[in-house]
């Protein structure tokens, strides 16, 4: 699984990382975390709003930061079956 | 009920003497800190709501059909209901040029979406009146409307960094949300911003409830009332690097301006605190050449100085 946080740098693109990496470690699955701060990348998701959740190339969230337990479900769909 | 119960706390629970200036400042303080905070949770809450519904995805599309002033017009407007954060700058402005809506129209939406700032509106509301709060917000949208409009005529698309026009946006359909996650989206929205400005809320109100009690009247009217020409750009000046703290200022203000200091200074000093801020320009730097900067800058505060001056004349 691949999990991509885009977001140049705000406040809440760091909450957003560190939700992540704990709903990781809630999983104990093994993922890679990249960190997408190109303007020009982050838009070719079609993303307008930072901070925003891809997950295997497809996003999950927009201009949010989820709490635990939501990142937590999001991942758990995201898992292959 | 709220003054019964702050006079219920200054008077009888402190001891105080109504009559005393500590004992009223007290009581102004204990009633404006417990009305603005039921003002700021359920508006907040209502204005996030209705956000849910307008996500910049989305404004923009309903944007990149439109022309010159109605598309002017439609962008201030919606300037108020999309969330918008001047960290999202840079995405939102990339996002529209590239979605094809007009140079001018996306400026009505960058000057209208943080001039009607929610926490801004509701103080304004809560200290001076709906009146003042109604006025606030169409002198802002007609400020978002020209401002765009005269940006648009003057054709300067040019002065866009030039990577802007490079990028190609994907397209992304996100499933639509439930009541139950719009819900959640307000309310955490409350908390994030009740978390961010009450200390400011609180130190504002707490200055405006000591100056009630203490400065004398009209100890303003010489240096801000209507006819010193200059208090309106002073207020603009100063209204620039006071960006975050809009919450706390406005309960100061609303005494300065009880102790005469005019209304057309007190609107352009909020214009200038919410619409042109210091971290926003730096981000907006990222798109936009060094002299479009300036020009919008300009504009802005020619159109905010005018608003100023205009309040003042028309309520001389």
């Amino acid at each position: 699984m691949n999990i991509k946080i885009l977001g140049s740098g705000c406040s809440n693109c760091a909450k957003l990382e560190k939700v992540v990496r704990e709903a990781v470690a809630d999983l104990g699955v093994v993922v890679e975390i990249e960190k997408v701060q190109d303007v020009a990348k982050i838009m070719s998701y079609g993303v307008m709003s930072t901070p925003a959740l891809v997950i295997d190339e497809v996003v999950k969230l927009v201009g949010k930061v989820p709490n635990r337990a939501r990142a937590v479900e999001i991942l758990k769909q995201a898992l292959p079956q | 009920m709220l003054q019964m119960f702050a006079d219920y706390v200054a008077y009888t629970l402190f001891g105080l003497l109504p009559d005393s200036h500590l004992g009223a400042a007290v009581d102004f303080f204990i009633y404006d800190t417990i009305k603005i905070f039921l003002m700021l949770g359920t508006i907040i809450f209502l204005v996030s709501l209705i956000r849910s519904f307008f996500p910049p995805e989305r404004t923009k599309k309903i944007l990149s059909r439109k022309r010159e002033y109605v598309g002017n017009i439609m962008a201030a407007l919606l300037g108020i209901v999309t969330p918008f954060c001047s960290c999202s700058a840079v995405p939102v402005f990339i996002g529209f040029v590239e979605s094809g809506v007009p140079l001018g129209v996306t400026f009505s939406f960058l000057i209208s979406s943080p001039m009607v700032n929610e926490v801004a509106l509701i103080m304004l509301w809560g200290m001076f009146g709906w009146q003042i709060a109604a006025i606030y917000i169409t002198t802002g949208i007609t400020v978002a409307i020209v401002g765009g409009l005269v940006i648009g005529k003057l054709k300067l698309e040019h002065l866009v960094e030039g990577y802007v026009y490079d990028i190609k946006m994907g397209e992304t359909e996100l499933a639509a949300l439930t009541w139950r996650e719009r819900v959640e989206y307000a309310w955490e929205y409350v908390v994030d911003i009740l978390k961010k400005v009450w200390p400011y809320v609180i130190i504002g109100i707490a200055i405006g409830g000591a100056m009630h009690g203490y400065a004398p009247a009209d100890f303003l009217v010489k240096y801000a009332g209507k006819d010193n020409l200059l208090a309106v750009p002073l207020a603009v000046l100063i209204g620039v690097p006071l960006y975050s703290n809009a919450a706390g200022i406005i309960p100061i203000v609303h005494v300065l301006m009880e102790k005469g200091m005019a209304l057309g200074t007190v609107l352009a000093f909020m214009m200038a605190v919410t619409a042109l801020s210091l971290p926003e320009m730096i981000i907006l730097r990222k798109v936009l050449k060094p002299k479009l900067l300036g020009i919008f800058v300009g504009i802005m505060t020619v159109a905010i100085i005018f608003v100023g001056y205009l309040f003042n004349g028309i309520l001389a």
